[in-house]
């Protein structure tokens, strides 16, 4: 018997893992290499076009996702390193083609074979990590990644293989934590008082890292812990599953 | 952010007995929901159900208008139509008139409110005493009511009770939830028996039976609605099902999903005036069904909201509502389910914060027991504003700006160049404070860029 050949993955970084956070970027790749994939990251990548599609302007929204489908489509899948980005392609790219058959066919294609990296690990690739981590850890849920594509015990999952390392619970895991997008800088003081919220119950859970799916969510929440003093860490839970979660953590200067 | 907007959330954000007040009532309802809906075999399947009975009233609202009308007419009811809020006051006005009505007795009703018809009374001269106990507080307190199923829940005890010792003839002497209650009692029920009319909402019309279902926990709607001599109903004409039956699976799911209650403590279904047999009931009903842009909702891609049952676990489960309260919506619904409303009732370019003022998580999505697509609702908001131009200025260039580099790989990428070298002045590590990103390190700070971008280092052959 042949092994099955590699799937060939096309990793879409990102906007905010390419500006901020590269590291979130290589893990992604680590991981999916460990996994048996061969990784191709399309040159022309920028951005998914959320950030249009939640401030209502769709023609923009759909001239980005047009783009971003022709540089996905023909591999055997795409890999999204955030819950609210692979929900742009997987769900809200084929509604943006409602009344466009030709693009919708395509949009379809790309949308069915977009999977967010650790629901792509755990549930395609029936992936194990083999790494190490002697830290306590709390997981958040961000609010896409959850309610648009399933995502919930996946990372948990993953993280259960990461030696060394015990993730304790986060009272209201599911709660939003106040970034949503351009909402926390159209309405900062609504989403700041919502951030509050959430970085106290993080620290109230004795974690010493915050984990989550989503840089964005991450941002807030970590900007929100570092402003309050808090000595909680955080980092995107792929970094912790690929065995990059000794580095320095969200806000440490590299 | 609109001036009005912003100063009302200014106001609810540096209040905290608001605060308090939210959470106690929000915090309780979420939990109680959360344990009712455990215990309730098949609610995903309840959901869907309900969510299929509202969407078939509503694509054939026509003809249950019209089954409606004729079993309400065989009971003895009179029907009336209304197409907007000032039509609709004027027919109760015109009927409180002719009945010679000095007082009516109101069973608390949102739509009442989304009409206009305290006010309107209040203009007609006509004495008005709300009987549900928390529109009673807010009666009292002139004010309007912050959420659908309890209008003052951003009143704490404390200071209902200032409220009633200010306003009772004879108010309670010991600071006890049940001696205030008494004296709202002694202070309601001489008021309740004493109206010319009685006048409510409607939770449910049953078609086949022309019956009007409302729910209560206080007993307030049958105790103001039986005594006077006329009861006028108004109702918005989504309120509509097709039976009993359908109704009660509806209401399966409306008290579970407001209190966790199994169901409410009063459930009644009121069929046509007192007939020759009955012992008591007024001697005439008037059934008052109101359109107020609900039709042109249902064919402008709103359809799905009048599924809605009014029970507010969307706005329970809110971070933004949870923070704000509902006075800072501004309209009469607030919350998420507000929020899609207010645009229709009130025009988008007055209310176009509301479906912006959300962070899209999808909760109240997930626990509609109609299965409102809220956030899909919301956006379609969000793309009506842009399409007509009432985003700000600054936000539409940027927008603009930034989705035509996106569309360009080498201009974006010395873009993100440019981006962390800017940014990168400002600190390294932790961004204490960043010009154009005020609203975010005003209350956080930002993680600054790494020297060098994902795509540049993978280009450069990192892996």
């Amino acid at each position: 018997m042949t092994p099955a050949p590699a799937p060939r993955v096309a990793l879409f970084v990102t906007c905010l893992v390419d500006l901020i956070r590269p590291r979130v970027g290589f893990a992604a790749l680590r991981a999916l290499e460990a996994a048996g994939c061969t990784v191709v990251v399309p040159a022309g990548q920028t951005c998914c076009g959320q950030p249009a599609l939640n401030s209502g302007a769709r023609a923009e929204a759909i001239a980005i996702a047009k783009r971003t489908i022709a540089l996905l489509e023909g591999h055997d899948a795409v890999v999204v390193p955030s819950g609210s980005c692979a929900a742009t392609i997987r769900v809200h790219y084929p509604e943006l083609f409602e009344h466009d058959p030709a693009w919708r066919g395509r949009a379809e294609a790309v949308a069915t074979n977009t999977y967010e990296i650790m629901a792509y690990l755990d549930e395609v690739r029936g992936w194990r990590p083999d790494t190490a981590l002697d830290a306590t850890a709390t997981y958040h849920d961000s609010c896409s990644g959850l309610r648009e594509l399933g995502i919930k015990a996946q990372p948990r999952r993953l993280l259960r293989g990461v030696a060394g390392l015990s993730l304790t619970p986060l009272d209201g895991a599911e709660t939003c934590c106040g970034f949503g997008g351009t909402f926390c800088v159209k309405y900062p003081a609504i989403s700041n008082a919502i951030a509050g919220e959430k970085a106290a119950a993080i620290d109230a859970s004795g974690a010493e890292l915050l984990l989550a799916g989503d840089l964005g969510c991450l941002m807030n929440m970590a900007g929100k812990l570092h402003r309050e003093g808090s000595p909680v860490r955080a980092y995107h839970a792929i970094e912790v599953i690929a065995g990059m979660g000794d580095g320095p953590a969200i806000g440490e200067d590299a | 952010m609109s001036a009005a907007f912003s100063r009302r959330v200014d106001a609810a954000l540096a209040d905290p007995i608001l605060k308090l007040a939210i959470d106690r009532t929000a915090g309780t309802a979420e939990a109680k929901r959360a344990l009712a809906v455990d215990g309730f075999a098949h609610f995903e399947q309840a959901r869907t159900r309900a969510a299929a009975i509202k969407d078939h009233v509503v694509a054939h609202l026509g003809h249950y208008l019209e089954h409606f009308e004729a079993s309400a007419t065989a009971a003895g009811a009179q029907v009336h139509y209304a197409r907007t809020a000032d039509e609709a006051c004027a027919i109760v006005i015109g009927i409180c008139k002719a009945a010679g009505a000095r007082t009516v007795a109101r069973s608390k009703s949102m739509l009442g409110e989304e009409i206009g018809l305290p006010h309107a009374l209040a203009e007609a001269g006509i004495g008005r005493i709300e009987t549900d106990l928390a529109e009673h507080i807010i009666q009292l307190a002139d004010e309007r009511p912050s959420h659908i199923v309890w209008p003052a829940m951003h009143k704490t005890r404390e200071q209902v009770s200032a409220l009633f010792k200010q306003h009772h003839t004879a108010p309670h002497t010991e600071e006890t939830i049940p001696a205030m209650a008494e004296s709202a009692r002694r202070h309601l029920r001489q008021g309740m028996l004493g109206a010319d009319v009685g006048i409510s909402g409607a939770n449910f019309l049953i078609a086949d039976s022309g019956a009007v279902c409302t729910v209560t926990n206080e007993g307030n709607a049958e105790l103001s609605l039986v005594p006077p001599r006329v009861h006028i109903v108004t109702a918005g004409i989504e309120k509509l099902v097709p039976s009993m039956g359908h109704a009660a699976q509806l209401l399966r799911l409306l008290a579970r999903s407001a209190t966790g209650a199994t169901l409410t403590q009063y459930t009644t279904f009121y069929t046509g005036p007192k007939r020759a047999a009955d012992p008591d009931g007024p001697e005439a009903m008037h059934i008052v069904l109101i359109d107020n842009g609900r039709v042109k909702m249902r064919d402008e891609g709103l359809a799905e909201m009048l599924r809605c049952i009014r029970c507010g676990a969307c706005m329970n489960h809110c971070v933004v509502f949870r923070q704000i309260g509902g006075h800072a919506y501004g309209g009469t619904y607030p919350g998420p389910m507000g929020a899609v409303l207010t645009p229709a009732l009130d025009g988008l370019a007055a209310s176009r914060d509301l479906p912006n003022a959300c962070t899209l998580n999808g909760k109240c999505q997930e626990v509609c027991p109609v299965k409102i697509p809220l956030p899909t609702l919301l956006r379609g908001w969000r793309e009506k504003s842009w399409r007509e131009g009432l985003e700000p200025a600054t936000m539409r260039q940027g927008i603009g700006a930034w989705a035509w580099v996106a569309q360009r790989p080498r201009l974006y990428r010395a873009a993100v160049r440019a981006a962390i070298f800017a940014m990168r002045r400002f600190g390294r590590g932790w961004i204490r404070a960043l010009p154009l990103a005020r609203g975010w390190t005003a209350h956080r700070d930002l993680p600054a860029p790494d020297a060098e971008s994902f795509m540049s280092r993978y280009a450069r052959g990192e892996r």
